[in-house]
């Protein structure tokens, strides 16, 4: 068999008004099936998605970031939030949901999947990587 | 589609999973899986109950791996495992056993 490829799933969109964040959410969890080396990052008002406390009782839209708690589960444990795109929005680390993951080998730990990386950082990830999706 | 019970109404769509899941009661998923041969024990729903849990934190049907790992992780490795999950729920474990807790059908279940 072939080695697993690299994904990077790249979110641009805020969680609601388009469907984008919760599409793109799916596919992630589907791709994470099929065993491949998957990570995300998150953009622009994509990093909205990630914000604690969201209620969308008002928008007509399923709440779905709970969702995200998930992705530890599925191994998808590498999120990278650009510095820039929260600075821009008056955001910082404290203002988003606290993300872990498990790790088996090291008797359950809880790990932080969050990893706030400036854009040029972003970009040498992106440059590593196979295949580039953006939602 | 649609069945009924007791003279309460289910929605349901094409595959027999409901509409709507704030429907579910019991009584809906001891039908559901004695359409399929199937009746339930408590090994059942131990699964079932624990779909809903977590259905009910994350907002989504876990796909079998990640069931399979969070049954282990919960109930023990000797139920946290493929064949004891396919031994209960023939027609593949989050599949069925999603249906019958009135769940819909998993993310990244084709």
């Amino acid at each position: 068999m072939s080695r697993a490829k690299k994904f990077m799933y790249i979110n641009r969109h805020a969680p609601c008004g388009t469907v984008y964040a919760v599409e793109g959410l799916e596919v992630v969890l589907i791709g994470a099936a099929f065993e491949q080396d998957v990570c995300m990052a998150f953009i622009g008002d994509g990093v909205f998605q990630l914000q604690q406390d969201q209620d969308t009782a008002d928008t007509g839209m399923k709440n779905f970031s709970p969702a995200y708690r998930a992705l530890g589960d599925y191994e998808v444990n590498r999120l990278y939030v650009e510095r820039e795109s929260l600075q821009e929005r008056g955001l910082t680390e404290e203002d988003l949901m606290p993300l872990t993951w498990e790790d088996e080998d090291e008797d359950w730990a809880e790990k932080s999947s969050i990893y706030i990386v400036d854009q040029a950082q972003l970009s040498d990830l992106m440059d590593e990587q196979d295949i580039i999706l953006n939602f | 589609m649609a069945f009924e019970l007791n003279g309460k109404t289910y929605e349901t769509d094409e595959e027999g999973y409901l509409a709507n899941l704030s429907q579910w009661d019991t009584e809906a998923a001891v039908y559901m899986a004695k359409e399929d041969d199937c009746d339930l024990d408590e090994n059942h729903w131990e699964v079932i109950n624990f779909l809903r849990e977590y259905y009910e934190e994350y907002q989504i049907a876990p796909a079998v791996r990640v069931l399979t790992k969070a049954i282990g992780k919960k109930l023990g490795k000797d139920k946290g495992n493929s064949k004891y999950l396919y031994e209960l729920f023939p027609y593949g474990p989050a599949k069925q056993a999603c249906k019958y807790a009135g769940l819909p059908k998993p993310t990244g279940c084709v």
